[in-house]
């Protein structure tokens, strides 16, 4: 789960982190407000969508009067922004962050992630901040300096220390620096964070250490005990075809091509993707009904792949083990019945009662293109694209 | 012979009274010599009570005395796994296969630390797995049986269903199975295919592999090149996600490209590199294994 910078920052602070003071708008009035109550003489404005590289879409404007406050909030919020992280559409603004201005002296990097392959957790820090990070890893690795973390050990004060000197800091801003570095950890690990970025960090002018901009994202699996992280969700910024699988629990992504996938498991679903592409299809979303698939979760999954106005044909391919064939069948009869089915339908089934399946798909009169083998049932479906272009 | 368990395998069944550990625990017991294997289930607040005749028991450490049981699967909610997996090491079981799908990634980091800090000889398989599975023999987990047949191909996926596909596809053209083992989706897991591939290599019964991977983290990529160097049976490969976008997460809370790293393709690229035979198409893991042999 993904939230806001100004909610990240509001949580990092609440863990001893030092940011810049901000205050969260949603009109222009309220930018101005407060940049009144900011006082000073610069602010920054942001725009607060999910995606990152909100600078380059022109999501970020440094100014020096409130009336500049007001009017850069004016153009910003309502703006479809474009950044290499949004679709290619860009994301509608709703929110503003507005802050008091920092004294930069230098941009540095700092975040934390799961390691997988020692399965501990890992703080990168970096002298290279303000630009993306997978930059400076491709092109001078050695100016990242990672420090894998135990969190039954924890994040001692040396090694914060050491850290803090190798990306450059010196004299008193080192300690701060390995504040920040211990703050950071402790936000991690107490809100079962799954990614903390801080790009930039920066040191100030008169040697403090602050977080520029935040970005945290969330182990979906540990929601369950942070209520307080899933009150910060913003569903704007979420796929609505992806909002509404997930309140059936089914697990939908959508793609930009045109055939629909039905699938159960989500190994076999990516494959399906796969052998659909490998035919000279496109894929139009990747979607696992789960193990425990009902009629209401098949048809409620037809529903979300026919919201796509760019669908031109439907793949089912199910391996049935505990979950039979038949079941599925009857869901798929039942939901193409109520839907209405237009598109191209082809079935693929497998496994346990498939002939029982394969026999209630035939008897439904229903126009179902059916397939023993994942291969050819995927050039079947391609070549129905085609045919209704 | 087999990897893992064998038909003299003793089982306890963590969370053996809840919903899907009734069910598995009844479909893995109608399995082979299921009847015989399925010794214990543990439950604290239903102690002295019993499943359809299966003894269940406070505590893991007792159902082991109490049985002899070496191994066990857990079925425990997410929330409470952790624990459960940690008192299966406590109580120095040989092999804990947990099923549970959806357990919070800081749990796993802290328990495989534990695990570490003990030096356990206590192998883990999963979590967010369907288990594992020696044809006619024994199965613990959510595997549907009947597609398996006895034979000579080890199988190792970190997917469900593409397993059973994998298995399907090798059935139908009379490769009988070794043991199929399901490693799970989840970032932060036990055994790794590096892990089965070793054991799949020092077993005189099993005569090549099914190895099949998806998109995120580099575990495809250590094994691949341990095999490079150390396999000396054939090794068939696929890799699910060549289409999957990057920064999502594909249903398996591992399954996501990150950073750039992770792909399938990077994946496909390496294995091959390191002599195992790749396919892109998923319905064609069971022609070329058979090929290799």
């Amino acid at each position: 789960m993904k939230i806001h910078e100004y909610q990240a920052k509001e949580i990092l602070r609440a863990h001893g982190v030092k940011t810049p003071r901000g205050i969260p708008c949603f009109s222009d009035e309220e930018a101005e407000a407060a940049a009144k109550l900011l006082g000073g003489n610069v602010w920054v404005v942001k725009a607060q969508i999910h995606a990152g590289g909100r600078g380059k879409g022109g999501g970020v404007k440094v100014v020096q009067s409130i009336e500049e406050v007001k009017s850069t909030a004016l153009t910003i919020l309502g703006m479809q922004l474009v950044t290499p992280q949004t679709v290619p559409g860009g994301q509608l603004v709703k929110r503003l962050l507005v802050e008091e201005g920092a004294q930069i002296q230098k941009e540095l990097y700092v975040g934390m992630v799961v390691d997988r392959e020692t399965q501990t957790l890992c703080l990168m820090a970096s002298s290279e901040g303000g630009m993306d990070i997978e930059e400076v890893a491709s092109t001078s690795p050695e100016k990242i300096h990672k420090l894998f973390i135990d969190p039954m050990l924890g994040l001692n004060r040396e090694s914060a220390i050491e850290l803090s000197g190798k990306i450059g800091l010196r004299k008193e801003s080192i300690t701060k620096g390995a504040d920040l570095f211990e703050s950071l950890y402790q936000t991690f690990v107490t809100t079962d964070a799954s990614l903390v970025e801080i790009n930039p960090m920066v040191l100030t002018r008169d040697g403090d250490v602050l977080a520029l901009d935040a970005k945290m994202n969330f182990d979906t699996n540990a929601l369950f005990r942070q209520s307080k992280i899933v009150s910060m969700r913003d569903l704007d910024e979420e796929d609505p075809a992806e909002i509404e699988a997930s309140k059936s629990d089914l697990s939908y992504i959508s793609l930009d091509g045109d055939i629909g996938c039905l699938v159960n498991g989500a190994g076999l679903a990516m494959a399906t993707m796969d052998v659909i592409k490998l035919f000279g299809g496109e894929p139009a979303n990747f979607l696992d009904v789960g193990g425990g698939a009902t009629t209401e979760k098949v048809t409620e999954a037809f529903k979300i792949m026919l919201s796509n106005p760019n669908l031109k044909a439907i793949f089912v391919n199910i391996f049935g083990g505990i979950m039979r064939c038949d079941v599925i069948a009857t869901g798929v009869v039942e939901a193409a019945k109520q839907v209405d089915l237009k598109v191209p339908l082809v079935v693929r089934m497998k496994g346990t009662n498939e002939d029982l399946g394969k026999t209630i798909l035939i008897e439904s009169g229903l126009p179902i293109i059916s397939s023993d083998n994942m291969a050819d049932a995927a050039q079947r479906v391609v070549e129905a694209t085609r045919g209704s272009r | 012979m087999s990897i893992l368990i064998n038909k003299h395998t003793r089982v306890i069944t963590q969370g053996i009274t809840g919903k899907t550990g009734r069910f598995h625990t009844q479909t893995s017991r109608d399995y082979a010599n299921g009847k015989n294997c399925y010794v214990a289930g543990v439950n604290p607040k239903r102690a002295g009570e019993n499943f359809e005749g299966i003894p269940i028991y406070g505590a893991v450490v007792e159902a082991k005395e109490q049985t002899g049981a070496t191994v066990s699967v857990v079925y425990v909610p997410p929330a409470g796994a952790a624990k459960a997996i940690l008192e299966a090491v406590e109580a120095e079981l040989d092999l804990v296969i947990c099923i549970t799908e959806g357990i919070p990634v800081k749990d796993m980091i802290d328990l495989r630390h534990a695990m570490r800090e003990r030096n356990t000889r206590t192998l883990l398989l999963g979590p967010n797995c369907p288990g594992v599975i020696t044809p006619e023999e024994l199965k613990i987990g959510i595997m549907p049986g009947h597609i398996h047949k006895q034979g000579r191909i080890g199988v190792v996926s970190r997917s469900g269903t593409l397993t059973y596909e994998a298995v399907a596809q090798l059935t139908e053209l009379g490769l009988g199975q070794s043991t199929a083992v399901g490693i799970g989706g989840d970032p932060v897991n036990g055994i790794k295919h590096i892990d089965v591939l070793k054991l799949f290599n020092d077993d005189p019964d099993t005569d090549a592999v099914v190895m099949i991977g998806e998109i995120g983290g580099t575990d495809e990529e250590i094994a691949a090149r341990w095999v490079k160097e150390h396999m000396t049976k054939p090794v068939a490969g696929f890799i699910a996600g060549v289409t999957a976008p990057a920064g999502k997460r594909m249903g398996h809370a591992g399954a996501i490209i990150s950073g750039g790293q992770g792909t399938a393709d990077e994946k496909l690229e390496i294995m091959d590199a390191s002599g195992i035979a790749v396919t892109r198409d998923p319905s064609k893991m069971g022609s070329l294994l058979q090929s290799l042999i």
